[in-house]
């Protein structure tokens, strides 16, 4: 009640300031009249009488004045007028108005953009109802890492595991669009019925895959997703309709919603169901390592819990499900929650992103509380006589407050559109894979982010300038004697403070850019095994009732060899099921004769390429010993293999492994006749520069147990290798148009985008730094030029004394210098511990490089020798006959 | 009226309120009225000091203690006079009550102390 009364009250004296203003006014005048009359009545002349009664009620303005404070509706009244006079405060001082909103708002803008993708990907819960109980199964390999499950051990924790209230696994699949204008090969998976319930999603339109979709040879069914719907499809639509995959008939039965992310396989658009069996014998597909599990818990069921079980699950075997020597799970399982699983590739990254990001917030702030101070200082005779006339100190800080709270808004609006703009930027630089993209941009938390963040930095710039700039107010009545001319006062040691802080900030940015750009140059300079220049490569795709047979799909590739070879500028081309760098990892575990079956559980397993006889020479792989398959291999001729260094050297250590006799995957275990070693090459690098990764064994594509049905083809060029892309691509087609091909790169592309992930932490803390370094050099700028205003007369003095003008300018720049080497022991100190976070990130560079560390501290006193020149110039052509006169 | 001789003195910290609501509880008043009601009925111990007594009158009313209303006087001239809320009556009483326990509470003391 009683506040209500007091809002309505308060809302009408505001919105009708001038009547309510007249009711004070005409109450106190009453006042007076009535205690007039009074003296008159007791017998004095009106006008003293009038007199007294103003005696008696004091000054009536400051009774008025005195009733008008009352109430909140006040403090709305003052405040505005704070953010008035702020304002026009501002629009007098163009000049530091825009720089210091620009500052706040790239500052601003960073950070909200950075948080945009931080938030998502690292915070948020994944977008699933009780996403915190998904949780990722992956069997454990030899070294203790995760590894891929096989869709056999899928089958027995669905049918063994208590903890998963659901469990569902998944495969890739890769069909294609067949008997179509423009071919094409979708993205997708195959997965086991249970798939979006355990995730909580359903199809919006259409239905769900059921048990009886889920069986060996079951119908031939597909969910889409609503992109891939839309944009092939004519949207949702498609459901019921009959659409040719691979050559075959698929039902379309449903449309996932749009909002629908499937951050486990961000780019898979389609889905079929699994239609495996989890009884399979050892050699078929079902045991091979390349499935996914993903299970959510039950409620109440920890991860923890989940994992003892399962450990228990996998020590005690049962005679319903055997299990073959690669997936014996004896190394148990590893159960890990949905989020970390698809964050930890990108977590490093963003986490030193976001850190370099706040970095840089505070150089900003500290940059634009240093152009305050310098600001104050100028203003400190109009400051020393607002006090002299009265103004509270309170009420100083507070219009202070209030001026740097508007400069954070306006800066933190502008911010947004920085913000915008960098959203944009970062999805254009994320590397691939980066989870959850489609949930980076300007939303309700990512906006939240922003008015925190600029209030903070309001209330932090305006409190820190506040009392920067108090020490100097003990000297504000001098100042206003003086006519403000001498008297650095504190806030100059506030402000030499500052710019060492924010060359110490520079310093961890910079550092941080020197190790990333020096472990990229590690890497790069990395041998990849192989002679990258003028390498073309496409993926080719022959999946499809055409091609089900090993002869034809072996046809068809041998053919299109034939075609790029006739083309122009074509050296030499070979097909390769595993191409070094794409991304693709195949890996098969075996057994030697030597010592045969005692292989098992004890991690047998190499990287496996089945290539055409002259892959070797394409790729420049060097030969050790022995030699390069040839039209030797053919099929039916006994086997060969040609395995690399380092496994060869992990097999038989000093032995000649020429000529010792090995069986790989499917064959392992089984009475199949031993492929004989033939030949020793160079290693190779798979996964990336940075994965030593490189046991592997080559076989000719026509003795492997089938020919792969997506393959690559690589071509040695004469010249640009780029520029032979559409022709390459002419001539596979010419031998059948309706294959995709997939990915056409040059070999060099395919390895810088190998290190997408360091790449993208290196051009955002790169663009900080830079930043960060700019803002630095432009503080120690305004703090010498500031440094020698104040000191003119000292100069003048000096000058008139016999100083040289090289005196001068030494020790102007030797003081900043000064102020820097501070800032850079401070800042080398923080980039050392810093760099803990970069860790992961680092190749062949130690986080506490000193060449990287000693060429940032040169770097930044070289800018700041730069900063401090041209002020020092200046004081240097100082006339000492003028500084003196003007005392 | 005030004996020239006796100093006055400002009402007591936190008494204004106390000493508003009961001359208000006697009939509805204007803020002369009230003034020199207290000044009056204190004989002239107390003096109001218009800024604070206006303040005051303010603050009860936006609590809801008092009602206040523009009236015309017997010289035709616009005044605000101020009148007892049943919610002011109820905050008398209580007032009223912790004043005198607080008194004798004083009184106790003082009278220990000698």
């Amino acid at each position: 009640m009683h506040l209500w009364r007091s809002l309505v009250r308060g809302l009408r004296v505001l919105t009708h300031r001038a009547v309510a203003d007249e009711q004070i006014t005409d109450e106190v005048d009453h006042y007076v009249e009535l205690a007039a009359a009074e003296h008159v009545r007791r017998g004095l002349a009106p006008d003293v009488a009038l007199r007294a009664a103003r005696l008696e009620v004091g000054n009536p303005t400051v009774a008025r004045e005195t009733v008008r404070s009352y109430g909140w509706e006040n403090a709305v009244d003052s405040v505005a007028a704070d953010v008035r006079f702020a304002l026009r405060r501002l629009r007098h001082n163009p000049s530091f108005t825009f720089v210091a909103v620009l500052t706040l708002a790239l500052g601003v803008g960073a950070t909200t953009a950075i948080f945009s993708a931080i938030d998502p990907i690292l915070l948020a819960p994944l977008p699933y109802p009780n996403a915190d109980r998904l949780v990722t199964i992956s069997d454990r390999g030899g070294v203790g890492s995760a590894a891929p499950p096989a869709y056999g051990t899928f089958g027995e924790l669905a049918a063994r595991a208590r903890s998963f209230a659901s469990i569902a696994a998944t495969d890739r699949w890769q069909p294609s669009l067949s008997e179509v204008e423009d071919p094409e090969r979708f993205v997708g998976q195959r997965v086991t019925a249970g798939y979006f319930g355990t995730l909580g999603v359903r199809p919006a339109i259409g239905r769900d895959f059921t048990g009886a979709d889920d069986q060996v040879n079951g119908p031939h069914v597909a969910i889409l997703s609503d992109r891939l719907a839309r944009r092939r499809f004519g949207g949702q639509s498609v459901v019921g309709r009959v659409v040719k995959l691979d050559d075959q008939d698929y039902l379309i039965i449903g449309v996932m919603p749009a909002s629908f992310a499937n951050v486990a396989a961000p780019a898979a658009d389609i889905w079929t169901p699994m239609q495996r069996n989890a009884h399979a014998p050892f050699n078929s597909v079902e045991w091979g390592h390349h499935y996914g599990i993903v299970a959510r818990l039950r409620e109440g069921r920890s991860i923890a819990a989940a994992t003892t079980e399962l450990a228990a699950l996998a020590r005690s075997r049962i005679p319903e499900f055997a299990r073959p020597p690669w997936a014996d799970m004896a190394g148990g399982l590893i159960v890990r929650s949905m989020r970390d699983d698809v964050t930890q590739d990108v977590r490093p990254a963003l986490l030193a992103v976001g850190g370099a990001v706040l970095l840089l917030l505070v150089i900003a702030c500290v940059n634009v509380t240093n152009l305050l101070l310098a600001q104050r200082g100028r203003r400190r005779g109009e400051l020393a006589m607002r006090i002299a006339l009265g103004a509270g100190r309170a009420r100083l800080v507070r219009q202070g407050v209030t001026e740097c709270l508007l400069l954070a808004v306006i800066g933190g609006a502008l911010g947004l559109a920085v913000a915008g703009a960098g959203m944009r930027a970062l999805i254009a630089l994320a590397p691939a894979g980066l989870p959850r993209v489609e949930a980076i941009g300007l939303n309700g938390p990512v906006f939240l982010f922003a008015l925190a963040t600029t209030t903070i930095v309001g209330l932090a710039i305006g409190i820190v300038s506040a009392l920067g700039g108090e020490q100097g107010a003990g000297g504000l009545r001098a100042g206003l004697q003086q006519g403000a001319r001498r008297a650095a006062g504190g806030s100059a040691v506030a402000r030499r403070a500052l710019v060492v802080a924010e060359v110490a900030l520079a310093i961890v940015l910079l550092a941080s850019t020197g190790l990333l750009m020096r472990s990229l140059s590690r890497l790069f300079a990395v041998e990849p095994g192989f002679d990258a220049s003028h390498l073309l490569t496409a993926q080719v795709v022959e999946s499809g009732f055409a091609y089900r047979t090993d002869t034809a799909r072996r046809e068809l590739f041998e053919q299109a060899l034939d075609a790029v070879r006739a083309l122009p500028g074509v050296q030499a081309a070979a097909v390769t099921s595993q191409l070094p760098l794409s991304g693709e990892l195949d890996g098969y575990g075996f057994e030697l004769q030597s010592k045969p079956a005692a292989a098992a559980g004890d991690d047998g397993s190499a990287l496996r390429y089945a290539v055409s006889s002259d892959y070797f020479n394409v790729m420049g792989i060097p030969l050790r010993r022995g030699r390069y398959l040839d039209a030797r291999d053919r099929p039916g001729a006994p086997e060969a293999v040609v395995v690399s260094e380092s496994f060869a050297r992990r097999l038989f250590g000093n032995r000649d492994p020429i000529g010792q006799r090995i069986r790989f995957g499917p064959e392992t275990g089984s009475s199949r006749p031993w492929d004989e070693i033939v030949g020793v090459v160079g290693d190779v690098k798979q996964q990336s520069l940075a994965v030593s990764q490189t046991e592997a064994f080559y076989v000719a594509i026509g003795q492997w147990w089938w020919v792969d049905d997506v393959e690559s083809v690589v071509v040695r060029t004469a010249g640009d290798a780029a520029s032979l892309a559409p022709s390459v691509k002419g001539a596979i087609w010419s031998v059948d148009k309706t294959r995709p091909i997939q990915r056409v790169a040059t070999m060099e592309q395919l390895i810088v985008a190998t290190e997408a992930q360091r790449r993208f932490a290196l051009a955002i803390i790169e663009t900080f730094a830079l930043a960060a370094l700019l803002l630095a050099a432009i503080g120690l700028y305004g703090v010498v030029s500031g440094a020698v205003s104040e000191r003119t007369r000292e100069i003048g003095i000096r000058v008139a004394l016999g100083a040289t003008s090289r005196g001068i300018v030494g020790g102007i720049v030797g003081g900043a210098l000064a102020l820097a080497a501070v800032g850079t022991a401070l800042g080398l100190v923080g980039a050392g511990v810093a760099s803990r976070l970069l860790e992961t990130m680092l190749f062949g560079v130690s986080r506490l490089d000193p060449t990287t560390y000693a060429s940032v501290a040169l770097l930044l006193g070289g800018v700041a020798a730069i900063a401090s020149w041209a002020p020092a110039r200046r004081a240097a052509r100082v006339d000492p006959a003028i500084t003196l006169r003007a005392e | 009226m005030a004996d020239e001789t006796t100093p006055n003195t400002d009402v007591i910290q936190g008494t204004l309120d106390l000493l508003i609501l009961k001359t208000l509880s006697l009939a509805p008043m204007h803020g002369f009225g009230i003034a020199r009601r207290v000044e009056q009925v204190s004989r002239g111990v107390f003096k109001v000091n218009p800024g604070s007594l206006l303040v005051a009158l303010q603050r009860l009313e936006r609590s809801g203690w008092l009602d206040a209303e523009w009236r015309q006087t017997e010289n035709a001239r616009r005044a605000k006079y101020y009148s007892l809320t049943r919610a002011g009556r109820r905050q008398l009483d209580a007032e009223t009550a912790d004043w005198k326990r607080r008194v004798a509470a004083v009184a106790r003391l003082l009278s220990t102390e000698a």
